[in-house]
């Protein structure tokens, strides 16, 4: 395949041109690495040359494929997955002969990909069949044993370009997949039944105007009624027995009005059609109920979506790890690991299991555990958790804990056990319901009464108009449209929430708890200011470039930053003997915890705390001294810059605060919440950022781990509201304690699936927008709830003095019902325009 | 239009088996994953190397 002139060869496989070392001239097909040329061969060999023709025509795709391909000629070994281990824990045997498992592979593109994958048995024989599901990125193969060993499945998976990686069937997931199921079961036979019943009540209709038997018309009755109670037994029982689980918890909710009205709509039917006269509601019950049930399920998928926050912790851990054994490193599965093992662990790294360092020394960020931004030094003997990272060297562990038993295990539990233990909030339209109901029961009961002493005929039929015109539908619809509504306009905004009740939490003040890194600060540290004469910026950035430290990166990018705008501004030649300085490093010496030294030019150069300089035979002048007291004052930490001997400069560093961060605490504090930090950062830290953000001290809480922010947000949440702020994993149990949990982006996506709230936008604004979302929610909440009401009271009126007949009465039901809906909609594009107002 | 009285219990009878259908499609997965097929349908299949599905 020779494209682009004569000189550059196309990968046969691939497409991606091919390096000039590897062109071998007598084959007519060219192969960038050794990887594509075994694909190619395994392709050709198994009569699949038309995958190459689907990928040429899935456009563009050719390149991701060699992208993939690219990584499985490094070699990796399966041999692990043939362990009695590995099959008793991710396979699956279907009888004697055959087993099967399911395989993750994340490189899987295109519709070629998919074609490919599922020629697995041509590829191998041994092989059943495989079956890819494209939205789970999964395949899953079925295999004869005595034929073929996973470890060859997965070896040929790999040599196509997949490499695969096994993956554990959760009860969670088998559970989600069989709700699923029953919810679209439902959903199928509610909309047969709504469907056939309004054909049915068409033809009754018409009747009406072409003068149709009487038989005929009894005829359609029964008919109506079998289907509409077969909605109401079978899809329709779900509303039933929530109702009556309400009754029996006596906390009335929403089901119970929609099972009552269902239940006297299907009674006053059933005793119409018997007496073979009035009207027959069977046509809008069972439309009631396949509407009500799409409702429910479009809310199970939002819900869905948090549940799986558990599993998503436990993939933070890798699963496979590098054992040494008698001296020799074996690659290993995380499943296989015992306790005394010796694991070897590369910088990058993440720990797999908790242990103690055996050899070598090495920085490890613990963030995910404990919250804190710096990494912290591990020698020998220290304590290494799962689910942190190695930052610096290769060490060796030595395993002391594994599986359920590992630190990051145990906050996966304690976030599980914090989301079964919280209060589940009723919400506030379901309460009125509850009032609701038993207000039409009454009125129902009333009117019958009174009209008993009348006459019977008349009693129960303005008995029965009363209680369809009453029938809470539009009471139903009004707050999970507003909801709806509401949760899709945050969408819009990059804030995600997963419930109605979060928007409804949001109006009664009370206590939020932030998370300092990532929603006061911008995270790392900044250089404020600096005192002194600039002139020397560029040699100490020159100087720092040699250092890790944090504080070094932020001066280096300060003096980037300020070089580049000197730059810009006069384009001089200085600017060049500025570049030139930046090179002339001829000795740099790092002193841990106190700064660092060095050479720069001509000039000695030291940069760190008070102590580097003094040692350094610095001594600092008096007013040096309350410069740096006011940078301490200020809430920054002072560093200090001594050139030949001198204090040429002091800067101030620190974690900058967001610009809007006042502003933000300012309007939350007008709401009435109080604003306390819940930080796994030292308590110093916490100390000065409260202090500059004018948060009271007792609620500036420092050196928080997991446990301590859950008892904090428990011990909290007696008083009442508590939101809780938070991206780490350490805050993910306290996320999901808190009333609402508000999750921050930032690269651990497990926290966020325990919070029902996630901003992915980082800093306070997105916050404000969500509350203020939640105010017009709450609005249209009580508008919708205002006009159904009044409307309800009208009729009922109206339906209670014998103006309205059960026929007006169907007609006029649905016609509240479209009110609330169009409000609701309309208020949401409204109220757009208000929310931009109160922005600008 | 008398021959109705056989002809909707006949037409709710059909509509039961449709019914009956649809549950058993949903109890087999069937609609577990929505996406992969519509892609598998688009490649022709020579009779031998495609098999049966569980």
């Amino acid at each position: 395949m020779i494209v682009k002139g004569s000189l550059a060869f196309e990968c046969a496989h691939c497409g991606l041109p091919v390096p000039v070392g590897l062109v071998q001239r007598d084959r007519d097909e060219q192969f960038c690495c050794a990887g594509c040329a075994g694909a190619y061969e395994l392709i050709h060999g198994s009569g699949l040359e038309s995958f190459y023709r689907m990928t040429d025509a899935d456009s563009g795709s050719r390149l991701e494929i060699g992208g993939a391909f690219r990584g499985a000629s490094q070699a990796e070994k399966f041999g692990d997955f043939d362990e009695p281990v590995f099959l008793e824990k991710y396979a699956r045997v279907v009888n004697a002969t055959e087993s099967e498992v399911e395989l993750a592979i994340e490189r899987i593109h295109c519709g070629a990909c998919v074609w490919l994958l599922e020629k697995l048995p041509v590829v191998l024989p041994g092989v059943v069949n495989a079956t890819v599901n494209w939205a789970k990125r999964t395949i899953r193969v079925r295999w004869t044993v005595s034929e073929v060993k996973l470890s060859e499945i997965a070896e040929a998976l790999n040599q196509l370009g997949y490499p695969p990686s096994p993956i554990q069937h959760n009860e969670h997931e088998k559970r989600w997949k069989l709700e699923n199921q029953q919810h679209l079961i439902r959903i199928g036979i509610a909309a047969a039944c709504a469907g056939n019943n309004m054909i049915i009540s068409l033809a009754l209709y018409l009747g009406m105007f072409s003068h149709m038997t009487i038989g005929m018309a009894q005829l359609l009755r029964v008919a109506s009624c079998v289907v509409g109670v077969v909605a109401l037994l079978w899809p329709g029982r779900t509303f039933l027995q929530s109702a009556w689980g309400a009754l029996r918890t006596k906390t009335p909710h929403m089901d119970l009005p929609i099972a009552l009205g269902l239940t006297v709509g299907t009674i006053a039917g059933l005793v119409n059609v018997v007496r073979g006269a009035g009207e027959i509601y069977f046509d809008s019950l069972s439309v009631l109920i396949f509407l009500l049930l799409i409702g429910r399920w479009v809310q199970f998928r939002q819900q869905s979506i948090a549940a799986n926050a558990v599993e998503m912790l436990y993939r933070l851990t890798p699963q496979k790890t590098r054992k040494l054994v008698d001296g020799q490193v074996l690659e290993t599965l995380v499943d296989l690991v015992q306790v005394d093992d010796i694991l070897e662990i590369r910088a990058g790294d993440v720990f797999p299991v908790d242990g103690e360092i055996a050899e070598g020394s090495s920085l490890v960020d613990e963030a995910i555990l404990t919250g804190e931004s710096n990494p912290i030094t591990k020698a020998p003997g220290s304590i290494v958790a799962a689910g942190t990272l190695n930052v610096r060297t290769r060490v060796s562990m030595k395993v002391t804990a594994i599986g359920s038993e590992t630190r990051l295990s145990r906050i996966v539990d304690l976030v599980e056990q914090a989301s079964i233990d919280k209060p589940k909030m009723v919400l506030w339209a379901n309460k009125i319901g509850g009032y609701f109901v038993a207000a039409v029961i009454a009125l129902a009961i009333f009117t019958f009464g009174w009209w008993l002493a009348v006459d019977v005929n008349m009693a129960i039929e303005r008995t029965i108009a009363l209680l369809i015109v009453a029938c809470p539908c539009a009471l139903a619809l009004a707050t999970p449209l507003a909801i709806a509504v509401a949760i899709g306009r945050a969408a819009k905004q990059k804030i995600m929430v997963k419930g109605g009740d979060v928007l409804q939490s949001l109006q009664r003040p009370g206590m939020i708890w932030l998370d300092k890194t990532g929603t006061l600060t911008n995270g790392d540290l900044k250089v404020v200011r600096w005192y002194g004469d600039t002139r020397w910026l560029d040699m100490v950035a020159a100087l720092e470039i040699q250092s890790a430290h944090p504080v070094a990166k932020a001066i280096v990018e300060f003096g980037d930053r300020n070089w580049r705008v000197t730059e810009e501004l006069n384009n001089d030649p200085n600017t060049k003997i500025v570049l030139a300085y930046r090179t002339t490093v001829l000795e740099s010496m790092d002193h841990p915890g106190l700064g660092i030294s060095g050479l720069v030019g001509a000039h000695e150069v030291v940069v760190g705390n008070r102590r580097l300089i003094s040692d350094h035979g610095v001594t600092p002048k008096q007013h040096h001294n309350r410069l740096s007291k006011k940078i301490i004052e200020q809430g920054f930490s002072p560093c200090w810059v001594a050139v030949d001997g001198k204090v040429v400069g002091l800067v101030a560093i620190g974690d900058s605060i967001r610009p809007e961060a006042h502003f933000a605490l300012e309007s939350l504090t007008k709401r009435g919440w109080e604003i306390g930090i819940l930080s796994g950062d030292h308590q110093s830290v916490v100390d000065r950022v409260a202090t500059r953000m004018g948060i009271a001290p007792a609620n500036a809480i420092g050196g928080a781990n997991p446990e301590s922010k859950l008892e904090m947000i428990k011990r909290s949440s007696v008083g009442g509201n508590v939101v809780m702020v938070g991206d780490g994993v350490n805050d993910s149990a306290a996320l999901a304690a808190a009333t609402v949990g508000i999750a921050v982006k930032n690269g651990v996506e497990a926290s966020l699936a325990a919070a029902p709230v996630y901003l992915a936008k980082p800093g306070l604004e997105p916050i404000l927008t969500l509350f203020r979302i939640s105010d017009s929610a709450a609005k249209i909440m009580r508008k919708n709830l205002g006009v159904s009401l009044s409307y309800n009271l009208t009729f009922a009126g109206l339906a209670f003095a014998g103006f309205i007949n059960p026929l007006t009465a169907a007609i006029l039901m649905p016609i509240s019902s479209i009110t609330v809906v169009a409000m609701s909609l309309g208020a949401g594009r409204i109220s757009k325009f208000g929310l931009s107002r109160s922005k600008a | 239009m008398s021959v109705l009285y056989i002809a909707i219990p006949i037409a709710l009878v059909i509509a039961l088996v449709a019914v009956i259908a649809f549950v058993f499609q949903v109890r087999n997965g069937q609609y577990d994953d929505l996406d992969t097929p519509a892609r598998r349908m688009l490649y022709d299949e020579s009779e031998s190397d495609f098999k049966d599905v569980d």
